[in-house]
């Protein structure tokens, strides 16, 4: 699977098995999307309170036990861990917080657009402008430095937590909640979700698919790889909407998004310029904590964390728009993201010895 | 021959230090990475950029050989 047809073709299927997802009962142009499953997660575990997107996600236990099952078959699961933990914890919570905003992360914003929904073009547009100005830092030599090696069992923890995950989820013991109304209550069925999961988990791994690394690559390197990858999934799950009757192009009512252009705009932005930072999307960094990053694992937390604050702080948009709360929170978000930048840049900061 | 040391750095930082060493030494270096994600992206640069490589296989590491 490795080349550009790999990328192609895992993006492909990442683009059918979305629009499925809809078909066996995800909320529309939601057959995935890293930010508001962590955001479910997070409330079906208390985390946040907010009533309608609660639910334990079996996608997210699916990628990371898929990406964890392929990764140990190739003998290419390694513990390792260390590089810049807190920042990173942190960049997981901005990156939440501008997903939210928008409502999504990268790979639904490809899936919104291939849905019709075409506020998706106001974000698609602000998550390159981020990745514009993330890889400015990068050639300043922005980097987290090097990470470790650690123990083999310290790598293994996330997935078996993940496991948890899902026995919470079958047992379904009363202090978790679940939602009655809105998306949360909307699901396929838990072991299509699982099966969906494993799937995109174990082509995820393979490929290295990144929804932000083709952008990032393109104009770094003038390199289209990954950028393949990202184009399959637009093409696929248009192809794939218009073939389940799902296709709605328009801006209003669409589902699980709003009108407010700056804000999708903005809200990308961050998802952008945080995802350059972290060296991955949303969807990279659960991939690469099922193959023992440890630095992801702490990204994927500061994520739900993030996910939490942005519900619990109402910072996260809804279908009106943007909330007063998340437009002062994105600002603070652009703050943080240009101070991390600039500290983190060897070029522009020389630290002292 | 110049050599550098992309162990434990996440992408894009392999490809780019690759990058910018070739910028001082054109005619060639040699790169150390511990990963095959990071093995195969710099591998697909320096065959995007014109380089003839060559892949060794050491202990816990790849060395690549990159000519001009």
């Amino acid at each position: 699977m490795d080349g550009k047809k790999g990328i192609i073709i895992a993006g492909g299927i990442v683009g059918v098995l979305s629009v499925l997802l809809v078909y066996f009962g995800n909320p529309m142009n939601m057959g995935f999307c890293i930010a508001c499953f962590i955001r479910d997660i997070a409330g079906g575990i208390g985390l946040h309170r907010a009533p309608v997107v609660q639910y334990i996600r079996p996608e997210i236990i699916g990628l990371v036990i898929g990406a964890f099952i392929i990764a140990l078959a190739n003998k290419e699961f390694e513990t390792k861990g260390g590089s810049s933990p807190f920042s990173r914890f942190l960049l997981g919570v901005v990156v939440m917080i501008g997903a939210l905003i928008f409502l999504g992360c990268p790979l639904r914003m490809v899936l919104r657009l291939g849905g019709g929904d075409l506020n998706a073009i106001f974000g698609i547009v602000g998550f390159i402008i981020g990745i514009l100005v993330g890889v400015q830092f990068l050639n300043k030599g922005f980097n987290l430095k090097r990470n470790y090696k650690l123990p083999t069992v310290e790598g293994y923890l996330f997935p078996v937590v993940n496991l948890g995950l899902l026995a919470l989820l079958i047992v379904a013991p009363a202090f978790l909640f679940f939602s009655e109304t809105g998306p949360g209550s909307m699901y396929a069925p838990v072991f299509i979700a699982l099966a969906a999961g494993l799937l995109v988990g174990i082509l995820a791994q393979k490929t290295r698919l990144c929804m932000v690394g083709g952008t990032r690559d393109m104009i770094l390197f003038k390199d289209s790889h990954l950028l393949l990858g990202f184009i399959s999934i637009l093409v696929f799950s248009f192809l794939a909407n218009l073939a389940f009757g799902f296709f709605n192009p328009g801006f209003a009512g669409q589902p699980v998004a709003h009108t407010d252009g700056l804000w999708n705009f903005l809200g990308m932005a961050i998802v952008g310029w945080g995802a350059v930072l972290l060296g991955g999307c949303p969807l990279r960094q659960l991939i690469l904590s099922g193959e023992g990053n440890v630095d992801s694992v702490i990204t994927v937390v500061g994520m739900l964390v993030g996910a939490a604050i942005a519900h619990n702080f109402a910072l996260a948009s809804s279908v009106e728009g943007p909330s007063p709360n998340g437009k002062i929170a994105a600002i603070i978000c652009i703050v943080f993201l240009g101070v991390i930048s600039y500290l983190n840049s060897e070029d522009l900061f020389k630290k002292s010895a | 021959m110049k050599k550098i040391d992309t162990s434990g750095t996440g992408c894009p930082q392999p490809v780019l230090m690759t990058k910018k060493a070739l910028e001082g030494s054109p005619e060639g270096i040699d790169i150390i990475v511990d990963n095959n994600t990071a093995k195969n992206n710099v591998a697909r640069f320096l065959k995007n950029s014109g380089y003839n490589f060559s892949i060794k296989e050491e202990a816990d590491n790849f060395l690549i050989e990159a000519r001009k």
